[in-house]
């Protein structure tokens, strides 16, 4: 099957402290990576180092084919086919949601206004808001912006979704309706790759589950026998962990 | 919001703040009337606005209007250059590259580090008399067609003055930027660098993120600042009559001078910078509302 993603022997340093260790991870076309593991091991570096908003300091990183490096213009485009979703939401506060979404396909692609509008409001509607299309960002719920920040990377056709923490700064009543949409995202055949704690969204999503802990990967397995028969020590404990409450 | 309605002995306080500053004004006054043994007279003051033409029969300007006008066209440009020196530097401050960092900084710290007068004598001694005449500015009003005389004396004042004017409005850019430059830097270094990463993230350029995502959040942020970084340009366009610029401060010291109604002369100039000063603030202020309202609920 094609390579999406390839990462060949990276390692990362924030000054002395090694974020990420010698990590080695292959994404295929269409497949659903989740990736997890406790604070501070590597996993939102590690998907910040695929579009370059890190970067990484040994080893190969490969994208749709092409190979990461220094070169600007090579970065802008691959970032094109490679959709973020943050945290934090990131949207733009001074742009209403719909300039918010038709923003790149307009300046990064050069869509006319009303060919932009077009796929703007096509995505809304995927992710069922398209009532909110003249508000502001900070007229919308979490859960709302949540969904407006994945329409605006879809706006883009990318082939690949990133998604780091998606549901991390949600209240617990909005993060069903993020999920939802991701599900149906993964369901459509996306190339994904999930940095999240929700293990009921990567047993029903997911293809394959990585396990990270201090800058490695300690475990990656297909999910079904990630849950049921993890092989590492540390992977059991954090299972015990994040499920038995 | 609502306010908390006040406590009485705040009232109280208030009240005997108020009272005593009335008091202390009028016990000024008073004195100044009994001490001083002034005649005021303010009526020549109209002369020197507009005085009347006996050949053409008409009213023409004369030095204080000529100094305000000429005042504001100096404030106008000037604004308008040290904006675009501070834009330009205060993102030249934010680059990655070193070289530009280290360009802009140079400028600002050499600005910033030295008061305003002996810049201003720097400036003209050693800039603005060497390159007036290199760049050949010294000789438009000779040189140029009609029509451009035309244009430029709508925009820069009496053709006799634009040496002049151009000087002024150059060295009063120039040391002004340096500020806007900091406060531009500033505004740009507040948005969360989450923004330039969506924005990167999505495909644009890292000038495309700058032009369309941090610098239109970072110019509503610096509004209030920027309003106040224009009225101190304001009030120090008065220091360029040091340098003979034809502005309403330098002028108002020949009215002065020559009729020795100093009080008077002096008062009225006051009285105008405050105006200008307090209406752009105003102004300001109603804009910086309105962006409010538009972007955030």
């Amino acid at each position: 099957m094609e390579q999406m993603i390839s990462l060949k022997h990276v390692s990362k340093y924030f000054g002395e402290f090694r974020a990420l260790n010698d990590v080695s991870l292959e994404v295929s076309a269409g497949e659903r990576v989740v990736v997890c593991g406790p604070s501070g091991s590597g996993k939102s570096t590690m998907i910040r180092c695929i579009n370059r908003l890190e970067e990484h300091d040994e080893g190969e990183i490969w994208v749709n084919g092409n190979q990461l490096t220094e070169d600007v213009k090579n970065i802008t485009e691959i970032r094109k086919d490679v959709g973020m979703v943050f945290q934090q939401f990131n949207l733009f506060p001074h742009l209403s949601v719909v300039d918010n979404l038709t923003l790149a396909p307009m300046k990064a692609r050069g869509f006319s206004k009303g060919d932009a509008t077009d796929l703007a409001m096509t995505y809304l509607n995927r992710v069922h808001i398209p009532e909110q299309a003249a508000k502001y960002p900070g007229q919308l719920s979490g859960g709302q912006q949540q969904r407006v920040a994945i329409a605006r990377s879809l706006c883009m056709q990318p082939k690949i979704m990133l998604f780091d923490e998606p549901t991390s700064a949600l209240d617990p009543e909005m993060i069903k309706e993020v999920l939802d949409v991701m599900i149906e995202l993964a369901e459509e055949g996306m190339t994904m790759i999930v940095v999240t704690h929700e293990m009921g969204f990567a047993k029903k999503a997911a293809n394959k589950v990585v396990f990270m802990d201090e800058g490695e990967v300690v475990e990656s397995a297909p999910t079904e026998q990630f849950f049921s028969q993890p092989e590492s020590d540390r992977t059991k404990l954090f299972l015990s962990q994040i499920l038995t409450h | 919001m609502r306010r908390k309605p006040k406590s009485n002995l705040t009232r109280a306080v208030d009240v005997i703040v108020i009272a005593s500053a009335l008091f202390l004004v009028g016990y000024v006054i008073h004195k100044v009337d009994t001490v001083m043994i002034y005649d005021w007279h303010w009526d020549f003051l109209w002369n020197y606005i507009l005085r009347w033409d006996e050949e053409q029969q008409s009213y023409k300007p004369n030095l204080l209007l000529k100094g305000l006008t000429a005042t504001f066209g100096l404030v106008i440009w000037s604004m308008l250059l040290a904006s675009i020196i501070g834009i330009v530097m205060g993102i030249m401050r934010t680059s990655s590259r070193i070289f530009f960092r280290t360009v802009s900084r140079l400028y600002v710290e050499f600005i910033r580090n030295m008061p305003p007068v002996v810049f201003i004598f720097v400036f003209f001694f050693f800039l603005s008399s060497q390159f007036v005449p290199l760049l050949g500015i010294d000789r438009i009003s000779v040189d140029a067609s009609p029509t451009t005389i035309a244009i430029l004396e709508i925009l820069l004042g009496p053709p006799e003055l634009f040496a002049n004017a151009i000087s002024g409005i150059l060295c009063l850019a120039l040391f002004e930027g340096a500020y806007i430059t900091e406060i531009i830097r500033a505004g740009i270094q507040s948005i969360d660098k989450g923004q330039s990463e969506a924005g990167n993230s999505i495909g644009l350029s890292r000038f495309q993120t700058l032009r369309w995502i941090v610098f239109p959040q970072a110019v509503r942020k610096v509004i209030p600042p920027l309003t106040g970084q224009f009225i101190t340009l304001i009030k120090d366009s008065s220091i360029l009559a040091l340098i003979s610029i034809q502005e309403l401060t330098f002028l108002a010291q020949e009215v002065a001078y020559s009729t020795q109604y100093v009080f008077e002369v002096w008062l009225f100039v006051a009285g105008v910078y405050f105006c200008i000063c307090y209406s752009l603030a105003f102004l300001f202020t109603k804009l910086e509302k309105r962006s409010r309202r538009i972007y955030q609920s």
